[in-house]
């Protein structure tokens, strides 16, 4: 099985990172694994973890009158959780895992503490989360325009 | 060309407002060989006449098969034909997908709702001839679990070694375990070699922008990236002009085209 730091290093979002930079997220970072329908974040809870996803499939949902109502889901090299980097720090929605998921789980505010004191490492962390971000606002855009749409037919 | 009699031999529901029809010449007709991207201009009787892309190519295996779903008068009609009524075909029109052209690499289908049904021939193709291609990949998006086409054969083509299928969906309820998000999210998820794929995109012309933006930024070159416009046409034999598109009529350089051929018109609400 890949190391952490290799782990992290293989994902899109952390490819701007230094080694240096990896090492010393990977030492923050821990191995975890959930079995199927098991929550890795609950809505409004403390925002205490984030994850990367090193195998496996985590659903975002939300609860609806009809059950729960998946908004997204993510997969391997994807993070988990962002709600940890700003105030209150407390999680939007409930993240579950589809079968058994192995995940690398970081301690949000011993991160935090790292980055206030890393400068730089926490520029590039803060760069990469942007970036993932972004992504989810321009999937979560297509998303509303319904790009499946009946007006232009096929 | 007048149209040919052909009776609907079946008549399947896929979703709540689209039927695919199976279709067979009446005796004395010939059966029309359409290449996989390639459609007819079926005709409801007393009704009217409109484009539809074949969703089963009358190979061996499959029986000449169209798609529709029911939007105005005459595709209403023709999603309310019974099996033993008669509908006219005139076809084969319009270009293929570049099958031939596609061999040695792999192969990246995008489909997006109704859009899988234009690409159904040529993955019946491509598994016919599965040896001349690399890995085989396909990407369909809906906007939910009940907008799916030909579910029971994506769940065989998901058992296939030889075939990397991936369906992902809007909006998710709780009986939905797959995927949810965009279709371009598949494509980002999906292996294959950009430097040998060849890429055929069907469904809403935003989903076939943003697929093909994110099929560039994982390298496929643009001149291998082929869509299938769909946009209103009427005699199908570049005459009317209903199907102009910039310099280009869909019905007779369409409606397979690559994609760096059209993508200046692309922006552009119908022309
Ligand atoms: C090459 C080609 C292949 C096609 N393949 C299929 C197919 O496999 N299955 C299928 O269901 N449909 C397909 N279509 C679309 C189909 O031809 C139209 O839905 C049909 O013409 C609508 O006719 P109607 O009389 O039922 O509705 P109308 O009353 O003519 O139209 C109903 C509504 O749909 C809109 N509309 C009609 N045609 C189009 C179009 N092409 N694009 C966007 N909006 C349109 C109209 O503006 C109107 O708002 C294809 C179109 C083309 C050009």
């Amino acid at each position: 099985m890949q190391s952490i730091e290799q782990t992290l290093a293989a994902t899109r979002m952390f490819r701007n990172l230094t080694r240096e930079q990896l090492a010393a997220l990977a030492r923050l970072g821990e191995e975890v694994e959930y079995a199927d329908g098991s929550r890795l974040m609950i809505e409004g809870e403390p925002a205490d973890w984030f994850f990367v996803i090193r195998e496996g499939f985590v659903a975002l949902q939300t609860d609806a009158p009809s059950g729960a109502i998946t908004i997204e889901t993510l997969h391997n090299g994807d993070s988990v959780g962002w709600s940890w980097l700003f105030e209150p720090y407390l999680t939007h929605f409930d993240a579950r895992s589809r079968g058994a998921t192995q995940a690398i789980r970081f301690d949000a505010a011993t991160l935090r503490v790292r980055c206030a004191e890393d400068r730089e490492l926490g520029y590039e962390l803060m760069r990469s989360f942007a970036s993932v971000i972004v992504e989810r606002l321009q999937a979560t855009r297509l998303q509303l325009l319904d790009v499946y749409g009946r007006a232009t037919v096929s | 060309m007048t149209p040919r009699a052909h009776r609907v031999v079946s008549r399947r529901g896929e979703t709540a407002d689209t039927w695919t029809l199976a279709l067979e010449p009446l005796p004395g007709e010939e059966l029309p060989l359409f290449a996989p991207g390639q459609f007819g201009m079926l005709y409801a009787f007393g009704v009217g006449e409109i484009p539809i892309s074949v969703s089963g190519a009358s190979t061996a295996l499959d029986p000449l098969r169209c798609t529709v779903r029911s939007v105005g008068s005459v595709s209403a009609a023709l999603c309310a034909t019974a099996p033993g009524d008669v509908v006219g075909l005139r076809g084969p029109f319009g270009s293929r997908w570049p099958l031939a052209e596609a061999t040695a690499g792999d192969v990246v289908i995008v489909a997006g709702g109704l859009g899988l049904a234009p690409l159904r021939p040529a993955i019946h193709h491509v598994l016919a001839h599965r040896n001349e291609y690399g890995r085989v990949i396909v990407c369909y998006g809906g906007r939910s679990a009940d907008e799916l086409l030909f579910m029971s054969e994506l769940e065989v083509w998901r058992g296939r070694f030889d075939l990397d299928i991936d369906v992902i969906v809007d909006i998710a309820g709780p009986d939905w375990h797959g995927k949810v998000g965009v279709v371009t999210k598949l494509v980002e998820l999906a292996a294959f070699d950009p430097d040998r794929t060849f890429a055929l995109l069907c469904g809403p012309e935003v989903m076939l922008r943003f697929g093909a933006l994110t099929l560039r930024k994982r390298g496929v070159p643009v001149e291998r990236c082929y869509i299938s416009m769909e946009r209103n046409m009427h005699c199908a034999i570049a005459q009317c002009g209903h199907c102009q598109f910039g310099p280009k009529f869909i019905c007779r350089e369409g409606p397979v085209q690559r994609y760096d051929e059209v993508e200046p018109w692309l922006k552009i609400g119908e022309l």
